[in-house]
């Protein structure tokens, strides 16, 4: 059974554009990830989908059941970290994540105690007092303290130390484990690449592509980098070349095709040095932004 | 009805409700403490009023009372208590759900396993509490400040319970006012201003309706619908003026609770 399974879901504010059209599925147990540029509708989904925000039309089921007309039933095995954290100013930090834990019929006291241990919490601070990355931890604690079937990230590292960066993905992996179903959108493509399995890359409200990040990686480019003498772009003037660039006696390009045809190229050519690697999702990303 | 929601709802304006219940409290045995005074230069007060231009002694409800009786004087305090009420009631209106999407905290409420209609049922009885502990302080301040400063003059009670009976109604329609403008309009920033306007507002209206001629204003402000010279005089309320104030708080509510379940939550920034 698909945990996420999202139709057409299309989401206008007024006459402002949210997202248009989206489709797709995330599979139980896997770390989905959703990338995209600020405002092309990463948290416009998520909103969706914890019905915080209704759509305009298109449909979106969470465990089966459609968000809209089954929200809090949906929502008691989802854990949800927003990119920005607010809680109760004046409220102690403990206070937060018991009433936090009150919503959920289990008794999550264990777990809460576990996590804010993990994410050295300190409990008897009042969230104004918080310093951003602090209350960035809060949120994961306060996410993850009911141990949710169904995990939505939206930007989550912003804010944290490398080292409780690490600590955090640790975490996610672990959950993941589990049996976790993770949702996971950002715009830092390396940590995107470090965790999923899958991602959708996402632009001005539309789905542009979801695939593996393997087959994203494997068999959409490669990366071509050559050094020879007498080297002109001219030499690769073939079908399947993009972003050909040249510096000095330096030729690099993104190859999409039979690799042979451009080792046939090089054959005239007394080369120095040849390097053929697959594109970080980075390089991949920015193809799909131009 | 969610009872977490509700108990954090409570304990967050505890603080609030303790404080205007107590401003309350003092404004209404310190001005009746001086009840005395009144009823004892009865005649030269009521010529010292009388120098008094016609708009303003009807402005302030005073052309139709006897400041030297305890209810007259007893109506003309109501009137600055039913201002504090209304403010009160206002703010906790304006700011029921508008706090939380000004605050950001909207999110992290509504993404737990409640439905909206639970939240919003919660905090409307979380603040209807917080009202109704403000209600009792008045009820009790009032019958200590009359058993105390009257001095054996003697008083009908009913015009007094009825005067009491009506702060629940009144609370009632400036909450829910509140509560349907705050959805109405896109984002409340402060609630402060939305509150003092419409409490004020609607006391203006009222104190000055009779200057506007045949304007009929005061069928939209309760302090006509309630008015305290008018429950005095008659030792009843204005019944077709009351109803109208209670449909138009049934009103409200109804239109709140079909805008609350259909809204889309503002985003951070």
């Amino acid at each position: 059974m698909s945990i996420i399974e999202v139709t057409n879901l299309t989401k206008y504010y007024g006459k402002a554009r949210g997202i248009v059209d989206v489709s797709f599925t995330v599979e139980e147990g896997e770390i989905f990830g959703f990338i995209g540029p600020n405002g092309a509708g990463k948290s416009t989904t998520i909103r969706l989908l914890l019905s915080l925000i209704y759509p305009t039309s298109g449909s979106a089921k969470v465990f089966g059941q459609d968000v809209v007309t089954h929200g809090p039933e949906i929502r008691r095995d989802i854990g949800y970290l927003p990119s920005e954290v607010y809680y109760y100013e004046g409220m102690k930090v403990i206070d937060l994540l018991k009433y936090s834990a009150s919503f959920y019929d289990r008794d999550c006291t264990q777990r809460l105690h576990e996590l804010s241990e993990l994410m050295e919490l300190e409990m008897n601070r009042r969230i104004s007092d918080l310093s951003y990355g602090n209350k960035k931890k809060v949120g994961i604690v306060q996410g993850l303290l009911h141990s949710p079937k169904l995990l939505f990230l939206d930007e989550p590292t912003a804010g944290l130390d490398p080292l409780m960066q690490r600590k955090f993905f640790n975490l996610i992996r672990e959950e993941n484990k589990r049996g976790v179903t993770v949702f996971f959108s950002s715009h830092i493509l390396g940590e995107v690449q470090r965790l999923c399995t899958r991602v959708g890359i996402i632009r001005e409200g539309r789905i542009v592509e979801i695939s593996n990040i393997r087959t994203l990686q494997q068999n959409n480019y490669k990366k071509v980098r050559v050094t020879a003498d007498g080297l002109t772009p001219a030499a690769f003037d073939l079908p399947g070349v993009t972003n050909l660039q040249m510096d000095n006696s330096t030729v690099h390009f993104f190859f999409k095709g039979d690799i042979n045809a451009v080792l046939q190229r090089m054959h005239g050519f007394q080369v120095t040095d040849v390097t053929i690697e697959e594109p970080t999702l980075e390089e991949i990303f920015m193809h799909y932004y131009e | 009805m969610n009872a977490n929601i509700f108990r954090h709802e409570f304990r967050i304006r505890l603080r609030s409700v303790l404080i205007w219940s107590g401003a309350i409290a003092f404004l209404v045995v310190f001005y009746f403490a001086m009840f005395p005074v009144f009823a004892d230069q009865a005649a030269l007060m009521n010529q010292m009023m009388a120098r008094f231009p016609q708009a303003m002694r009807e402005a302030f409800g005073l052309g139709r009372v006897d400041l030297a009786t305890v209810l007259g004087f007893y109506s003309f305090i109501f009137l600055f208590v039913q201002l504090c009420l209304a403010i009160q009631a206002g703010n906790y209106g304006f700011g029921l759900v508008s706090v939380e999407e000004s605050e950001l905290t909207a999110d992290f409420l509504l993404s737990k396993p409640v439905s909206r209609t639970q939240v919003l049922i919660s905090k409307l009885l979380a603040a209807l509490t917080g009202l109704t502990i403000t209600n009792l302080v008045v009820w009790v301040s009032s019958f200590v400040a009359v058993s105390l400063f009257r001095e054996q003059r003697q008083y009908e009670p009913r015009p007094l319970l009825l005067l009491l009976l009506s702060i629940v109604i009144f609370q009632l329609f400036f909450l829910s006012v509140g509560l349907v403008v705050s959805l109405l309009v896109k984002r409340v920033r402060s609630v402060t201003p939305y509150s003092l306007g419409l409490g004020f507002g609607s006391y203006v209206l009222s104190a000055f309706s009779g200057l506007l001629g045949d304007v009929k204003l005061e069928y939209i402000t309760p302090f006509k619908h309630l008015d305290p010279a008018y429950v005095v005089q008659h030792g009843a309320y204005d019944t077709p003026l009351v109803l109208l104030n209670v449909a138009i708080t049934l009103v409200s509510l109804v239109v709140s609770y079909w805008l609350y379940i259909r809204r889309d939550i503002p985003a951070v920034s």
